[in-house]
């Protein structure tokens, strides 16, 4: 048998084997790799016809830092740093599942305060990553106000992180074994605050774009993902829940103190952009309401449970732990060799699956569409790359 | 299904199939030949209802010349999951493509080309996915080279 690989050159090149039915012209147009919709470096070909989108082939490794090869050269605690750059925008979720992982691979059982404080900052990360979402999607769809508000109370998230953290954006905060430091005395009260805050402000936000009817008939039936094709390309998170299925490690796979507090799994019913939007502002809701149940009783206790040594050797075996951040599953599998350094570190990273869910999608729409269909699965692209 | 009754279930679709130790989830070794149809009975059959593909990727072992191909999978109908891994000889790499039964393999087989050089059967568009289609050999290799690499201190 052989196997014939192709390239992009070949792939643009290719003689159409069907004319186009109006007689038209088809053509390619590059989108990006510095395109401002697409947050970050991502190219697209695509194949237009007229300003119809016909095909798009994503080109992808503009960042790729090939932060895989890295890891098999450090030890497990070092690597927990390189997880920031994946998915900027959740970057203690990512923390989180590297150390889910070594924690597991040594049966080593963390006390609820850690656990309690993991999963009040993954929340609130994920509040603030789709707040960030939500001001971006604004700016795509044209209006400036969204993405002003969006960081107005975006910043407060920050510092609030920042105080206890040290960082604004790679946190860096969850460490195998526990926190890298305890939370600070006024933590709770302030982030109580910040709720007071916010509940109003994303009523605020539900006026100001859901409510508007130029918004709404942008995003209704724009980019159908139906149930059967979100689940066999395998995307997670809010664009799997917008089609219907409720499917959410959180409640599927319950992690932290997910277990004991009580919230909802937003799902949509359409699967179109509409409903990815919806999914994502009922998630804040529902963010905020974890958030509110956990903050008063933060139970004491040691915030690092393993010695803060910087070998770590794991058992031989293969781990593999996932974690649901604000895009959807970030998996992380390790090959263990006994060793203080993996052997092969893999990373299912959510916004690979995601992407290929504009390829599917977004054909047959014009390219001011195709704008709001990317924009709606809230694509990171370093996360992609790795 | 209990995962006893699920490993019981795996194992009877095709002869060749084990169950694969050091896993800390449900995990199971194929033979390479019979890889698509087996997958393709994990897909269908209405009991383990594998619709989703989390992630394919491969682990290199120079040493016993083979390169591991790893499958993760799940039932978001029976919400269970399972590993599959198989094997193929390093220096003839090749293996049928499961790009048929989860779409999204077409992506993951494309990385795993790109950064092991394991080629698919079947698959309808192989060629790198992030490196230039120019680039000389598989980084993720364990023998892999290059002029800019640093050598690591020990």
């Amino acid at each position: 048998m052989s196997i014939r690989v192709t390239t992009l050159d070949e792939k643009i090149h290719e003689i159409p084997t069907n004319e186009s039915p109006m007689a038209s012209q088809e053509y390619f147009v590059n989108m990006g790799p510095q395109h401002p919709s697409t947050h970050g470096v991502l190219r697209l070909v695509l194949k237009m016809d007229g300003e119809t989108v016909r095909e798009i082939l994503p080109v992808l490794g503009y960042i790729h830092r090939g932060i895989e090869k890295k890891g098999e050269h450090i030890g497990y605690r070092q690597f927990v740093h390189l997880t920031d750059r994946l998915d900027y925008l959740s970057a203690l979720a990512n923390n989180w599942a590297v150390s889910m992982v070594v924690e597991k691979a040594m049966n080593i059982e963390l006390n609820d305060r850690i656990q309690t404080i993991r999963t009040i900052m993954a929340e609130l990360q994920r509040i603030q990553s789709h707040q960030l979402w939500w001001g971006v999607f604004g700016m795509d769809l044209g209006a400036f106000t969204p993405f002003l508000y969006g960081f107005r109370d975006r910043e407060k998230i920050t510092t609030i992180l920042e105080e206890t953290i040290g960082a604004r954006l790679t946190m860096n905060y969850i460490q195998p074994g526990g926190l890298m430091f305890d939370i600070q005395p006024d933590f709770a009260k302030k982030v109580k605050e910040f709720i007071s805050y916010f509940k109003p402000k994303l009523e605020e936000y539900e006026t100001l774009v859901s409510n508007n009817v130029i918004f709404e008939q942008r995003m209704k039936n724009v980019g159908i993902l139906d149930a059967a094709t979100a689940v066999s390309i395998g995307t997670t998170g809010p664009v799997l829940r917008a089609s219907g299925v409720a499917h959410d490690l959180r409640k599927d796979e319950p992690y932290g103190v997910y277990g004991k507090v009580q919230f909802k799994v937003a799902v949509g019913s359409v699967g179109d952009s509409w409903d990815r939007y919806r999914v994502r502002i009922e998630e804040m809701r529902q963010s905020i309401q974890i958030v509110e149940q956990l903050i008063d009783n933060i139970p004491e206790g040691k915030t690092l449970v393993m010695k803060p040594a910087i070998k770590i050797k794991l058992p031989a075996g293969n781990y593999y732990s996932h974690i649901e951040t604000a895009r959807g599953i970030f998996g992380v599998f390790v090959v263990a060799d006994g060793t203080d350094r993996p052997y092969r570190i893999h990373l299912r990273t959510p916004n690979f699956n995601n992407l290929w869910a504009v390829t599917v999608t977004a054909p047959g729409w014009r390219l001011a569409d195709l704008v709001t269909i990317l924009s709606s699965l809230d694509i990171v692209v370093p996360d992609i790359d790795r | 299904m209990s995962p006893d009754d699920l490993v019981a279930a795996v194992i009877a679709i095709e002869s060749g199939v084990a169950k694969k130790d050091l896993c800390d989830r449900l995990a199971v070794n194929v033979l390479p030949e019979t890889l698509l149809k087996f997958m393709q009975r994990l897909h269908d059959d209405p009991q383990l209802a594998f619709d989703m593909l989390y992630t394919h990727t491969a682990v290199d072992y120079p040493v016993e010349n083979r390169i591991e191909l790893i499958y993760q999978l799940y039932s978001v109908k029976q919400r269970h999951y399972l590993m599959v891994a198989t094997s193929v000889k390093r220096d003839k790499p090749e293996i049928s493509s499961v790009s048929s039964i989860w779409r999204i393999a077409e992506w993951h087989e494309r990385e795993v080309y790109d950064l092991f050089g394991v080629l698919y059967d079947g698959h309808p568009d192989l060629r790198r996915l992030f490196l230039d289609d120019d680039w000389k050999g598989f980084p993720l290799r364990k023998d892999y080279k290059d002029d800019f690499m640093l050598e690591r201190p020990e």
